[in-house]
Protein backbone atom coordinates (compact mmCIF):
# COMPACT_ATOMS: atom_id res chain seq x y z
CA UNK A 1 0.00 0.00 0.00
CA UNK A 2 1.13 3.50 -0.36
CA UNK A 3 1.10 6.08 1.90
CA UNK A 4 -2.10 8.08 2.60
CA UNK A 5 -2.31 11.39 1.00
CA UNK A 6 -2.41 14.65 2.82
CA UNK A 7 -4.33 17.54 1.33
CA UNK A 8 -3.59 21.12 2.82
CA UNK A 9 -6.67 23.53 2.66
CA UNK A 10 -5.64 26.94 4.25
CA UNK A 11 -7.10 30.39 3.10
CA UNK A 12 -3.78 31.41 2.11
CA UNK A 13 -1.78 29.83 -0.37
CA UNK A 14 1.55 30.95 1.47
CA UNK A 15 0.24 28.96 4.82
CA UNK A 16 -0.34 25.98 2.83
CA UNK A 17 3.13 26.32 1.21
CA UNK A 18 5.01 27.17 4.56
CA UNK A 19 3.11 23.92 6.33
CA UNK A 20 4.15 22.07 3.22
CA UNK A 21 7.93 22.98 3.72
CA UNK A 22 8.14 22.17 7.36
CA UNK A 23 6.46 18.72 7.18
CA UNK A 24 8.63 18.23 3.63
CA UNK A 25 11.48 17.81 6.24
CA UNK A 26 9.94 14.93 8.10
CA UNK A 27 7.94 13.30 5.23
CA UNK A 28 9.59 13.02 1.80
CA UNK A 29 7.41 10.15 0.69
CA UNK A 30 4.10 10.91 1.84
CA UNK A 31 2.00 12.85 -0.78
CA UNK A 32 1.02 16.10 0.16
CA UNK A 33 -1.06 18.52 -2.14
CA UNK A 34 -2.24 22.27 -1.56
CA UNK A 35 -5.23 24.05 -1.28
CA UNK A 36 -4.52 27.22 -0.45
CA UNK A 37 -6.14 30.53 -1.42
CA UNK A 38 -8.85 31.20 -4.24
CA UNK A 39 -8.40 30.66 -7.42
CA UNK A 40 -7.95 34.33 -7.88
CA UNK A 41 -5.29 34.00 -5.70
CA UNK A 42 -7.03 35.95 -2.72
CA UNK A 43 -7.97 34.93 0.40
CA UNK A 44 -10.38 32.35 0.79
CA UNK A 45 -10.91 28.89 -0.44
CA UNK A 46 -11.90 26.70 -3.51
CA UNK A 47 -14.01 23.94 -4.41
CA UNK A 48 -12.05 23.34 -7.83
CA UNK A 49 -8.36 23.88 -5.68
CA UNK A 50 -9.75 21.17 -3.10
CA UNK A 51 -10.97 18.68 -5.66
CA UNK A 52 -7.77 18.91 -7.85
CA UNK A 53 -5.39 18.93 -4.61
CA UNK A 54 -7.52 15.44 -4.13
CA UNK A 55 -7.20 14.24 -7.12
CA UNK A 56 -3.68 14.10 -6.89
CA UNK A 57 -3.05 13.55 -3.80
CA UNK A 58 -5.15 9.88 -3.41
CA UNK A 59 -3.51 6.69 -3.19
CA UNK A 60 -4.69 3.40 -2.73
CA UNK A 61 -4.91 4.66 0.99
CA UNK A 62 -7.09 7.45 0.50
CA UNK A 63 -6.74 10.56 1.45
CA UNK A 64 -6.59 12.73 4.19
CA UNK A 65 -7.80 16.98 4.46
CA UNK A 66 -7.24 18.90 7.27
CA UNK A 67 -8.41 22.85 6.76
CA UNK A 68 -7.90 26.13 8.65
CA UNK A 69 -11.21 28.11 9.35
CA UNK A 70 -14.51 27.62 8.92
CA UNK A 71 -15.43 28.26 5.75
CA UNK A 72 -12.62 25.72 4.34
CA UNK A 73 -14.43 23.09 6.06
CA UNK A 74 -17.32 23.85 4.16
CA UNK A 75 -15.47 24.08 0.74
CA UNK A 76 -13.64 20.38 2.07
CA UNK A 77 -17.13 19.20 2.81
CA UNK A 78 -18.53 20.03 -0.87
CA UNK A 79 -15.17 18.81 -2.05
CA UNK A 80 -15.89 15.34 -0.61
CA UNK A 81 -19.28 15.19 -1.62
CA UNK A 82 -18.43 15.95 -5.19
CA UNK A 83 -15.90 13.44 -5.54
CA UNK A 84 -16.25 9.89 -6.91
CA UNK A 85 -13.60 7.97 -4.17
CA UNK A 86 -15.20 7.21 -0.95
CA UNK A 87 -11.70 6.84 0.93
CA UNK A 88 -11.22 10.70 1.44
CA UNK A 89 -11.41 11.60 5.51
CA UNK A 90 -11.74 15.52 6.99
CA UNK A 91 -9.92 15.89 9.85
CA UNK A 92 -10.87 17.93 12.89
CA UNK A 93 -7.60 19.07 13.99
CA UNK A 94 -5.12 21.96 13.53
CA UNK A 95 -3.57 22.60 10.30
CA UNK A 96 -0.15 22.51 11.52
CA UNK A 97 0.37 20.56 14.48
CA UNK A 98 -2.61 18.01 12.64
CA UNK A 99 -0.65 17.57 9.69
CA UNK A 100 2.51 17.32 10.66
CA UNK A 101 1.50 14.42 13.00
CA UNK A 102 -0.31 13.42 10.15
CA UNK A 103 2.49 12.99 7.57
CA UNK A 104 4.55 11.27 10.13
CA UNK A 105 2.11 8.52 11.06
CA UNK A 106 1.20 7.79 7.01
CA UNK A 107 4.95 7.87 6.37
CA UNK A 108 4.81 4.90 8.43
CA UNK A 109 2.30 2.82 6.38
CA UNK A 110 -0.56 3.80 8.76
CA UNK A 111 -3.87 3.57 7.21
CA UNK A 112 -6.09 6.14 6.56
CA UNK A 113 -8.22 6.10 9.92
CA UNK A 114 -5.21 5.97 11.95
CA UNK A 115 -3.91 8.90 10.14
CA UNK A 116 -6.75 10.90 10.95
CA UNK A 117 -6.94 10.13 14.41
CA UNK A 118 -3.69 10.95 15.10
CA UNK A 119 -3.68 14.34 13.48
CA UNK A 120 -7.38 15.12 15.43
CA UNK A 121 -5.04 14.29 18.75
CA UNK A 122 -2.21 15.96 18.07
CA UNK A 123 -2.62 18.70 20.95
CA UNK A 124 -3.19 16.31 23.34
CA UNK A 125 -0.62 15.43 25.67
CA UNK A 126 -0.97 11.69 26.31
CA UNK B 1 -48.58 30.53 -10.54
CA UNK B 2 -45.28 28.64 -11.23
CA UNK B 3 -41.89 29.74 -11.79
CA UNK B 4 -40.17 28.77 -15.32
CA UNK B 5 -36.84 28.76 -16.30
CA UNK B 6 -36.96 31.89 -17.50
CA UNK B 7 -38.18 32.96 -14.22
CA UNK B 8 -35.33 31.23 -12.21
CA UNK B 9 -33.06 33.58 -14.89
CA UNK B 10 -34.87 36.44 -14.05
CA UNK B 11 -34.74 35.66 -10.34
CA UNK B 12 -31.02 35.43 -10.53
CA UNK B 13 -30.23 39.05 -12.50
CA UNK B 14 -32.30 40.62 -10.55
CA UNK B 15 -30.10 39.33 -7.43
CA UNK B 16 -26.90 40.16 -9.06
CA UNK B 17 -28.54 44.10 -9.88
CA UNK B 18 -28.66 44.62 -5.92
CA UNK B 19 -25.77 42.71 -4.53
CA UNK B 20 -23.50 45.12 -7.22
CA UNK B 21 -25.31 48.00 -6.38
CA UNK B 22 -24.72 47.09 -2.65
CA UNK B 23 -21.35 45.48 -3.06
CA UNK B 24 -20.05 48.06 -0.76
CA UNK B 25 -22.53 48.25 2.07
CA UNK B 26 -22.47 44.52 1.99
CA UNK B 27 -18.50 44.92 2.46
CA UNK B 28 -18.58 47.48 5.57
CA UNK B 29 -21.21 45.42 6.88
CA UNK B 30 -18.74 42.22 6.79
CA UNK B 31 -15.71 44.91 8.06
CA UNK B 32 -17.43 45.37 11.15
CA UNK B 33 -18.05 42.10 12.19
CA UNK B 34 -16.11 39.35 9.71
CA UNK B 35 -13.61 39.30 7.39
CA UNK B 36 -15.25 41.73 5.19
CA UNK B 37 -14.71 39.93 2.16
CA UNK B 38 -19.00 39.18 1.66
CA UNK B 39 -19.16 41.69 -0.72
CA UNK B 40 -16.78 41.51 -3.08
CA UNK B 41 -16.95 37.33 -2.94
CA UNK B 42 -21.30 37.75 -4.12
CA UNK B 43 -20.78 40.39 -6.14
CA UNK B 44 -18.13 38.13 -8.25
CA UNK B 45 -19.95 34.96 -7.44
CA UNK B 46 -23.27 36.56 -8.70
CA UNK B 47 -22.10 37.86 -11.84
CA UNK B 48 -20.74 34.62 -12.75
CA UNK B 49 -24.21 33.08 -12.19
CA UNK B 50 -25.31 35.95 -14.19
CA UNK B 51 -22.92 35.38 -16.95
CA UNK B 52 -23.31 31.32 -17.00
CA UNK B 53 -27.42 31.57 -17.27
CA UNK B 54 -26.89 33.91 -20.68
CA UNK B 55 -24.89 31.20 -22.07
CA UNK B 56 -27.31 28.58 -21.95
CA UNK B 57 -30.30 27.33 -22.77
CA UNK B 58 -32.44 26.02 -20.09
CA UNK B 59 -35.42 23.30 -20.07
CA UNK B 60 -35.94 23.07 -16.74
CA UNK B 61 -36.08 25.11 -13.44
CA UNK B 62 -33.95 22.42 -12.02
CA UNK B 63 -31.04 23.06 -14.16
CA UNK B 64 -30.96 26.53 -13.82
CA UNK B 65 -31.00 26.22 -10.48
CA UNK B 66 -27.94 23.48 -10.50
CA UNK B 67 -25.63 25.73 -12.78
CA UNK B 68 -26.64 28.50 -10.67
CA UNK B 69 -25.41 26.42 -7.78
CA UNK B 70 -22.54 24.94 -8.75
CA UNK B 71 -21.07 28.55 -9.99
CA UNK B 72 -21.80 29.89 -7.04
CA UNK B 73 -19.24 27.15 -5.05
CA UNK B 74 -16.79 27.20 -7.45
CA UNK B 75 -16.51 30.91 -7.46
CA UNK B 76 -16.91 32.75 -4.61
CA UNK B 77 -14.18 32.35 -2.24
CA UNK B 78 -15.65 32.71 1.54
CA UNK B 79 -18.37 31.14 3.22
CA UNK B 80 -20.96 32.12 1.37
CA UNK B 81 -19.77 29.76 -1.56
CA UNK B 82 -20.64 26.92 0.27
CA UNK B 83 -23.80 28.12 1.38
CA UNK B 84 -25.90 29.41 -1.21
CA UNK B 85 -24.47 26.56 -3.82
CA UNK B 86 -26.01 24.27 -1.21
CA UNK B 87 -29.15 26.51 -1.11
CA UNK B 88 -29.58 26.17 -4.38
CA UNK B 89 -28.27 22.73 -5.02
CA UNK B 90 -30.63 21.02 -2.77
CA UNK B 91 -33.65 23.82 -4.71
CA UNK B 92 -32.61 22.15 -8.06
CA UNK B 93 -32.79 18.71 -6.54
CA UNK B 94 -35.67 18.70 -5.09
CA UNK B 95 -37.64 20.28 -8.26
CA UNK B 96 -35.88 17.62 -10.69
CA UNK B 97 -38.70 16.41 -12.78
CA UNK B 98 -41.24 19.04 -11.41
CA UNK B 99 -43.08 21.95 -12.31
CA UNK B 100 -41.85 24.74 -10.19
CA UNK B 101 -45.66 25.27 -8.76
CA UNK B 102 -45.98 26.90 -5.50
CA UNK B 103 -45.97 23.88 -3.16
CA UNK B 104 -43.22 22.29 -4.84
CA UNK B 105 -41.26 25.26 -4.88
CA UNK B 106 -41.55 25.49 -0.95
CA UNK B 107 -40.85 21.91 -0.50
CA UNK B 108 -37.44 23.00 -2.50
CA UNK B 109 -36.90 25.98 -0.08
CA UNK B 110 -37.57 23.37 3.07
CA UNK B 111 -34.85 21.37 1.67
CA UNK B 112 -32.16 24.37 0.99
CA UNK B 113 -32.85 25.14 4.59
CA UNK B 114 -32.43 21.72 5.87
CA UNK B 115 -29.18 21.95 3.44
CA UNK B 116 -28.43 25.53 5.40
CA UNK B 117 -28.14 24.21 8.29
CA UNK B 118 -26.48 20.73 7.99
CA UNK B 119 -23.91 22.66 5.85
CA UNK B 120 -22.83 25.57 8.45
CA UNK B 121 -23.67 23.28 11.12
CA UNK B 122 -26.10 25.99 12.64
CA UNK B 123 -29.61 26.86 14.08
CA UNK B 124 -31.80 29.38 14.01
CA UNK B 125 -30.82 32.23 16.52
CA UNK B 126 -27.17 32.35 16.18
CA UNK B 127 -26.91 35.47 13.85
CA UNK B 128 -26.75 33.98 9.96
CA UNK B 129 -28.61 33.85 6.85
CA UNK B 130 -30.60 31.15 8.74
CA UNK B 131 -32.05 33.34 10.48
CA UNK B 132 -33.66 34.95 7.57
CA UNK B 133 -34.45 31.54 5.30
CA UNK B 134 -36.02 29.79 8.01
CA UNK B 135 -38.65 32.61 9.00
CA UNK B 136 -39.28 33.49 5.32
CA UNK B 137 -40.25 30.02 4.41
CA UNK B 138 -42.41 29.42 7.95
CA UNK B 139 -44.58 32.32 7.19
CA UNK B 140 -44.75 31.01 3.30
CA UNK B 141 -46.46 28.06 4.50
CA UNK B 142 -49.17 30.01 5.88
CA UNK B 143 -49.77 30.98 2.18
CA UNK B 144 -50.85 28.83 -0.97
CA UNK B 145 -49.73 30.93 -3.77
CA UNK B 146 -46.43 33.20 -4.18
CA UNK B 147 -47.00 36.58 -2.82
CA UNK B 148 -44.52 39.24 -3.17
CA UNK B 149 -45.39 41.53 -0.63
CA UNK B 150 -45.21 38.76 1.81
CA UNK B 151 -41.67 38.06 0.44
CA UNK B 152 -40.41 40.67 0.81
CA UNK B 153 -41.69 42.06 3.99
CA UNK B 154 -40.87 39.07 6.01
CA UNK B 155 -37.45 38.98 4.63
CA UNK B 156 -36.65 42.76 5.69
CA UNK B 157 -38.08 42.25 9.18
CA UNK B 158 -35.88 38.57 9.67
CA UNK B 159 -33.05 40.86 8.30
CA UNK B 160 -33.35 43.67 10.79
CA UNK B 161 -33.71 41.07 13.61
CA UNK B 162 -30.56 39.53 12.96
CA UNK B 163 -28.85 43.04 14.04
CA UNK B 164 -29.90 42.08 18.01
CA UNK B 165 -28.84 38.19 17.52
CA UNK B 166 -25.31 37.63 19.17
CA UNK B 167 -23.16 36.04 16.89
CA UNK B 168 -22.32 31.89 17.72
CA UNK B 169 -21.45 30.49 14.18
CA UNK B 170 -19.42 31.81 11.50
CA UNK B 171 -16.20 34.04 12.11
CA UNK B 172 -18.59 36.95 14.08
CA UNK B 173 -18.68 34.33 16.95
CA UNK B 174 -15.31 35.20 17.59
CA UNK B 175 -16.74 39.00 18.63
CA UNK B 176 -19.06 37.46 20.93
CA UNK B 177 -21.06 40.12 22.54
CA UNK B 178 -19.55 43.06 20.37
CA UNK B 179 -21.18 41.43 17.46
CA UNK B 180 -24.91 42.94 18.81
CA UNK B 181 -25.80 45.83 17.55
CA UNK B 182 -24.78 44.73 13.91
CA UNK B 183 -26.72 43.52 11.17
CA UNK B 184 -25.56 39.82 9.75
CA UNK B 185 -24.26 40.42 6.33
CA UNK B 186 -25.12 37.20 5.08
CA UNK B 187 -29.01 37.60 6.33
CA UNK B 188 -28.35 41.05 4.26
CA UNK B 189 -27.64 39.38 1.33
CA UNK B 190 -30.35 36.72 1.73
CA UNK B 191 -32.60 39.58 1.99
CA UNK B 192 -31.96 40.81 -1.53
CA UNK B 193 -32.02 37.33 -2.92
CA UNK B 194 -35.94 37.35 -1.47
CA UNK B 195 -36.60 40.86 -2.30
CA UNK B 196 -35.65 39.86 -6.08
CA UNK B 197 -37.62 36.81 -6.40
CA UNK B 198 -40.62 39.10 -4.56
CA UNK B 199 -39.82 41.42 -7.60
CA UNK B 200 -39.76 38.61 -10.27
CA UNK B 201 -43.22 37.15 -8.95
CA UNK B 202 -44.41 40.32 -9.60
CA UNK B 203 -43.45 41.02 -12.81
CA UNK B 204 -44.59 37.49 -13.89
CA UNK B 205 -48.00 38.32 -12.78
Amino acid sequence: MEPAGIVLISHSAKVAEGIKEIIHQVAKDVPIELAGGTNDGRIGTSVEKIQTAIERAHTDSGVLLIYDLGSAMMNAEVAVEMSEFDDIEIANAPLLEGAYVAAVESGMGKSLAQVKLAAERALHED
Amino acid sequence: MELTAHDIITWMKKTNDKIQSKKEYLTSLDQAIGDGDHGINMARGFNEVVVKLDDSSYESVSDALKDTAMTLMSKVGGAAGPLYGTAFLKLSTSLKGKSADYTHFLNGLEESLAGLKQRGKSQEGEKTLIDVWAPVIEKMKESDDFDASLLKHTAEDSMEKTKDIKATKGRASYLGDRSIGHLDPGSVSSFYVFEALAETIEGGR
